[in-house]
């Protein structure tokens, strides 16, 4: 099995890229690969120019890591468990001490420094999984569906970090950015690679990659990805329902009918909206059915993310 | 003609000084699918536990499956059907043995109604895999088959589809649809508006009050107070700083890579592009946006 298959991706500084797909489609396979936890069987990762299997340690040295299950301890204190990770990275007290601070005041765990990571809330704990990532001050960020049972509001707030991390990275102050050379002004943002289940996360990201069976088989800008479907996507509302639905399934330019509450997508073929919008109601009619209304409405990235899952 | 499966009249429920229910009034009938959204602290789960009887009315009433909820509680929960996404499966049972237990627990010892159950959420085949292998999608249809194995007619979800990817998402709603169509009542509290777009209907809740109930298309037409606009401009700051500052704009939001705004009735892109010119906005492209219930949410919060 080839559960990650001749994946090219390249990912610049200042970006946010997001790996998308169904659960098993590839994407944390291909985050363990960039991270140098498992070795491809070919191909090559470089992370700043370092290449993970040669130079493993200049490149890990680049990047920060936060998975979906990330470990903290949970009778260490906040403090503690960022100088866990710090040294665990090879940092010494005078390197990490100093940033440290500032990264918790920038995620917004500065009153808490001696509060054990157990009795932090679910929101807090995922703040502070942030903070240990960025200790290393990466350039790199490489994130596996942090967001993955966290509230809407805690996803709101880091969102913003994460946007902030990208378009401001001195937001931090630039003394810092000294050490081991890295972060240094005038270089571009940090790079973020997220993988998430969310479309109105991967909406916000610059490109998004979406990962089917191991490949990546589309890779765009989310307006360019939607733009794949337009004038492809139609809103139908009427009753009943289901026989909406069983007729607009027999109509052989109709791909999909998903349904939504009180309405039914539609996805058509290619260049087939307009015969279908001038045909379907007619044939509800016929079958007995009512219909209130028909009409193309823009796609959104979730028809796309199902328009790819079903392709071949 | 049916009574309806939930009642609920003049339901209030207060906590000390704070009102945590505050007189709500709704009707859900039999095979309906209603959302029931809003942020965390707005009510939502107060009114549940007292729909459940777990909670006792400080004014009002909740009547359920022809039940009043608290005095008649124990009819209420054997008749009812809850899936929670903290509900605990056990990581070391496997699928059969998680629903085996929880049937247990409702009394239910019959094999056949369990092979039933694996076989509506589409897990048989995987009766034995080990609870802690499976992916997100899976967990969540056999919490659905948890809440479902002694046959409910009422179904509470909570949050049901969160941290779940698109396609699984989709095949989980297509069985709730169906177990509707069925007769089953399905009430769905969330505080994802892309959630409730699934219902039928859907009352919004804040600070304890009903806000609205009814169809996402009636809510989104009757609520928004202008038209949308989806607006794609470079730098998106100055966009940003820009469209308020426009006559007859009423909001704007960032959305990904391009703005959001809604405006007041009436206007046409033209105007928008007229007023931008000059702002050191370089617009690439207006397009007419599809109201949303995060819209409608927004529009009902001011």
């Amino acid at each position: 099995m080839h559960a990650v298959n001749d994946v090219s991706l390249n990912i610049r500084a200042g970006e946010i890229y997001g790996l998308v797909g169904a659960d098993g489609a590839g994407k944390t396979t291909t985050i363990r690969l960039l991270v140098g936890a498992l070795k491809a069987d070919a191909g090559d990762v470089k992370i700043c120019g370092y290449d993970i299997n040669k130079q493993t340690e200049q490149a890990r040295s680049q990047f920060g890591y936060l998975s979906q299950r990330f470990s903290l301890y949970e009778d260490l204190t906040v403090l503690e468990n960022i100088r866990f990770f710090a040294e665990v990275r090879g940092l010494k007290a005078n390197e990490w001490l100093p940033r440290c601070m500032e990264i918790l005041e920038f995620v917004g765990l500065e009153k808490f420094t001696d509060r054990k990571a157990g009795q932090l809330s679910g929101g807090m704990k995922q703040k502070l999984g942030l903070a240990s990532a960025l200790v290393t001050k990466p350039r790199v960020l490489l994130l596996d569906e942090p967001t993955t049972g966290v509230d809407p509001v805690t996803r709101q707030d880091f969102w913003q970090l994460v946007i902030k991390l990208v378009s401001s990275p001195l937001h931090l102050s630039p003394n810092l950015g000294n050490l081991g050379g890295r972060w240094r002004g005038g270089e571009g943002g940090v790079a973020v690679l997220i993988s998430t289940p969310y479309m109105d996360e991967a909406s916000r990201c610059h490109r998004v990659g979406f990962m089917k069976d191991g490949k990546l088989i589309a890779e765009d800008t989310p307006s360019n990805l939607r733009a794949r479907l337009n004038r492809r996507i139609l809103e139908l509302r009427g009753s009943p329902l289901h026989l909406l639905r069983h007729v607009a399934h027999q109509d052989e330019d109709v791909e999909d009918v998903q349904a939504f509450g009180d309405r039914l997508h539609i996805r058509v073929g290619e260049g087939k909206a307009q015969g279908v919008l001038s045909r379907l109601k007619s044939k509800i009619r016929s079958a007995g059915g009512q219909v209130d209304e028909l009409r193309p409405v823009p796609p959104v990235l979730e028809d796309v993310f199902i328009a790819l899952s079903e392709s071949k | 003609m049916n009574e309806p499966v939930i009642l609920v009249e003049n339901l209030t429920r207060r906590f000390g000084d704070f009102v945590a229910v505050d007189h709500i009034n709704f009707q859900v009938n039999e095979g309906e699918v209603v959302g029931y959204l809003g942020p965390n602290g707005s009510g939502k789960t107060t009114t549940i536990r007292m729909l459940l009887g777990l909670l006792e009315p400080s004014e009002g009433k909740a009547t359920v499956l022809g039940f009043d909820a608290f005095r008649q509680s124990e009819q209420v929960r054997a008749r009812s059907g809850y899936m929670s996404q903290k509900f605990a499966i056990y990581d070391d049972l496997t699928v059969l043995e998680n629903l085996t237990f929880y049937g247990g627990v409702y009394g239910i010892r019959d094999k056949a109604r369990i092979a039933r159950t694996l076989d509506l959420v589409g897990l048989n085949g995987h009766e034995s895999t080990l609870t802690q292998t499976l992916s997100a999608g899976w967990r969540q249809r056999l919490a659905l088959g948890i809440a479902l194995v002694h046959e409910p007619k009422l179904l509470f979800l909570d949050e049901p589809t969160s941290g779940v990817d698109p396609t699984a998402r989709r095949a989980f709603w297509d069985l709730i649809y169906e177990l509707a169509n069925n007769g089953v009542t399905i009430l769905v509290t969330t505080h994802y508006m892309d959630e409730a777009e699934y219902c039928e209907r859907v009352g919004i809740m804040r600070n304890g009050k009903l806000l609205a109930m009814d169809t996402p298309s009636n809510l989104k037409r009757d609520i928004i107070p202008g038209d949308v606009w989806e607006v794609y401009a470079e730098p998106l700051e100055a966009g940003l700083e820009a469209l308020p500052e426009i006559e007859g704009v009423l909001r704007v939001g960032l959305a990904g890579d391009h703005l959001r705004t809604i405006t007041k009735r009436g206007k046409r892109k033209d105007d928008l592009l007229k007023a931008l010119k000059g702002k050191n906005v370089n617009v690439k492209d207006i397009a007419v946006g599809e109201p949303t219930l995060e819209d409608v949410f927004i529009s009902l919060a001011r």
